[in-house]
């Protein structure tokens, strides 16, 4: 009698890929060209970070790849699906299911509990109320905020909202999490707490996160760090792979 | 139930801004219950006493309401008492009649022979016990009642006439009228001279009222053409001087028993009527009463053609103050209304730019545009059911408080003064229309800040400082 054999697990492709992505804002009658051309690949279950200073066009970048924005020119592929096809509603149910968000100003919904915050884009894609009362205390923990489920954002620390944000932003197992500056708002030591909560989130739930940040300081714990200024990529740095052009 | 939730939520957020919205809705609702509750009970009290005076349905002779005020008389419905009868004996309509009774309308001249004074008149004869009958008619349970006909009971000669009649005829001192003043006119002529001493004078003074007969006597004499085209004349005791709510009617008004002008006006010959008063017991019963007495009439119309005319065509100048109070109403209620969409709308504009980046948030995590409107819209709807529900509460309270002081006033087209009242308990109608009315306003005026709010970019809202 032979043991049966454990399948290998199947390579994931990127969650994201943007080629030749374009974008320019128009402030009245001036052009400011944000993002030039930028060809971007980002890993499944990685840690990636857009690295670059003030208006490098990091937030553009990121706001594409989340699919609240569009591109003038090029094309963007998150999750094996073409963004630039989709509709406004499409799209609204493809954030819903595919993509977690984390901002810089954590962004919750005042009037809702940390429970609440957490529980709410399940409730928006129609999640069952027995799976959400099973998730949504699991992610409490998981954020180390269990005893803090009732407070309201008003009743929490900086670090203790960006952890809600986080629990929110992965309340449906999304694909990919986007976190524009996630610790521009907290002093440096919860920024730490909460680099290191995020780097684990991806190891524990193999999630691609993807966030901006011009401290240098979160390389340390990067998969890929990509280097961007002025909207062009001035080098791509993968983990073991060394610099790529 | 996801967005209710959020939406009563948002609402409480920013209490004092909703509850100013709120205020400002409930006041405006409770504004237009109190018109509208004001309004409704003058409708009431006219209706009431129109109904009252001359029943919901008339029958007569097809010409006779274009053309009777002329020559009355020659109007007249024969066989009026097998029409009556056929009347009370037909099975639906005794479940809807309270009273029919006959009537007959006369021209002529009232003079006081003992004052030298005389005018044109128009005049009722009514079935006196049937007239009291009918005013006990209240269906709308009004507080004020109608004064008992004092025909009743009496002799055929007795009369009452309106107050402009007894003026005319100097009865106002017989009749014990006040508010009455002599007129200048005539003082001064064909007196006998004035005696020289002043003590004499003030003899005259003292014992000339009470020895004047044109002054003390209520005796009155009627001139009407009777049906032959001769005049006839018939004294009567005028027991009462009533006013009659209009001046001109005032002015003219004859009521007297029908046995007593009928032998007036016929003599000997067969009596007629020129109307048939029919009084139900609701007033939403007269199409189906119309319908009803059609075919009776037919068979008594062979000979005379027969019309029946309901209390909106016996009445203009009702329906012409309900059509007016209804504009009123109308407008005040497009007042509010508008009042109430500036405010809802400036409510939830600034909820809009206050929330902005709260929007492009929800729009991030997955909320469709749809979802945006839908909670905005909700948090209109809430405060527009709120507002119209308080409103509806206070029109109750004010309403009971004013109906509980007894005001006095008197309604238009009525001669007592009755107690204010403001009738919201009850007018279903009125409240659910008010009510929604007002729900749709605010959902209107929430909807463009909603569309706004939807429409925004993500981005763009995200970044709002």
């Amino acid at each position: 009698m032979t043991e049966p054999v454990a399948e290998p697990p199947v390579p994931q492709g990127p969650v994201a890929v943007l080629t030749q992505v374009e974008k320019t804002y128009h402030l009245d009658s001036i052009s400011v060209p944000v993002i030039r051309g930028v060809n971007i690949l980002v890993r499944h279950a990685c840690f990636t970070v857009l690295l670059g200073p003030s208006g490098s066009g990091k937030t553009t970048l990121l706001n594409m790849i989340g699919c609240i924005d569009k591109p003038d020119k090029g094309e963007i592929i998150v999750a094996d699906r073409k963004v630039g096809e989709m509709t406004d509603d499409d799209l609204s149910d493809f954030r819903a299911k595919n993509i977690g968000f984390i901002f810089q100003n954590f962004n919750l919904l005042p009037v809702l509990s940390a429970y609440e915050n957490i529980e709410y884009p399940m409730l928006l894609a129609g999640v069952s109320e027995k799976k959400r009362a099973d998730r949504v205390p699991k992610l409490l923990e998981a954020v180390g905020l269990a005893d803090r489920a009732k407070n309201l954002p008003g009743q929490l620390s900086g670090g203790q909202r960006q952890r809600v944000a986080i629990a929110r932003a992965l309340a449906l197992k999304p694909k990919l999490v986007i976190a524009d500056e996630p610790t521009a708002n907290l002093d440096s030591q919860t920024g730490q707490a909460i680099l290191s909560l995020m780097r684990h989130m991806v190891d524990r739930y193999q999630i691609s996160f993807i966030f901006s940040s011009h401290d240098p300081e979160v390389i340390k714990s990067a998969d890929d760090t990509i280097f961007l200024k002025d909207g062009l990529i001035q080098a791509i740095r993968r983990k073991g792979q060394g610099d790529a052009p | 139930m996801m967005t209710l939730n959020l939406a009563v939520r948002n609402l409480l957020r920013n209490r004092r801004r909703s509850l100013g919205t709120l205020v400002a809705m409930s006041i405006g609702c409770a504004a237009i219950l109190l018109f509208g509750g004001f309004s409704g009970n003058i409708n009431y009290e006219m209706l009431t006493r129109i109904v009252q005076r001359g029943g919901h349905l008339q029958i007569q002779h097809r010409d006779f309401y274009l053309y009777g005020s002329g020559n009355p008389t020659a109007y007249g419905i024969s066989d009026y008492t097998k029409i009556l009868e056929a009347i009370q004996k037909d099975e639906v309509l005794q479940k809807m009649v309270v009273v029919v009774t006959p009537t007959l309308q006369f021209g002529g001249i009232a003079g006081n022979y003992a004052a030298s004074v005389s005018r044109t008149v128009i005049g009722n004869g009514f079935v006196a016990a049937d007239i009291n009958k009918m005013r006990q008619w209240n269906d709308f349970g009004l507080r004020s009642k109608a004064p008992v006909s004092p025909l009743e009971g009496t002799s055929p000669d007795s009369a009452v006439v309106g107050i402009g009649v007894a003026r005319v005829l100097q009865l106002c001192e017989a009749l014990k009228i006040e508010r009455c003043p002599k007129p200048e006119i005539g003082k001064t002529t064909d007196g006998a001279a004035l005696p020289d001493d002043i003590a004499q004078l003030s003899v005259l003074e003292t014992t000339g009222a009470a020895q004047n007969p044109a002054t003390s006597s209520r005796m009155v004499e009627v001139l009407v053409v009777n049906s032959k085209g001769a005049p006839n004349v018939t004294s009567l005791e005028v027991i009462r001087a009533e006013d009659q709510g209009v001046k001109e009617l005032d002015e003219i008004a004859v009521i007297m028993h029908l046995s007593k002008i009928q032998q007036l006006v016929y003599g000997k010959s067969p009596p007629k009527v020129t109307s048939i008063m029919i009084q139900l017991r609701h007033t939403d019963q007269i199409p189906a009463a119309t319908a009803r007495l059609t075919p009776i009439l037919a068979a008594f119309s062979s000979t005379q053609p027969l019309a029946v005319q309901d209390l909106r065509t016996l009445n203009p100048f009702y329906v012409q103050s309900i059509q007016m109070f209804d504009t009123i109403f109308g407008f005040v209620f497009v007042l509010i209304g508008a009042i109430v969409l500036f405010t809802v709308s400036n409510t939830m504009n600034t909820a809009v730019v206050e929330r902005t980046v709260e929007i492009g948030t929800l729009r991030a995590i997955g909320l469709r545009r749809a979802g945006i409107r839908r909670l905005f819209v909700t948090e209109g709807a809430l405060l527009g059911v709120c507002g119209a529900v308080l409103g509806v509460v206070l029109s109750f309270a004010v309403s009971a408080l004013v109906n509980s002081l007894d005001i006095p006033w008197i309604p238009p087209s009525t001669v007592e003064p009755v107690p204010l009242t403001i009738l919201v308990a009850g007018e279903t109608r009125m409240i659910v229309g008010t009510t929604l009315g007002l729900i749709c306003i605010a959902i209107i005026s929430a909807w463009w800040p909603a569309y706004r709010a939807a429409e925004l970019k993500v981005v763009e809202a995200l970044r709002h400082v």
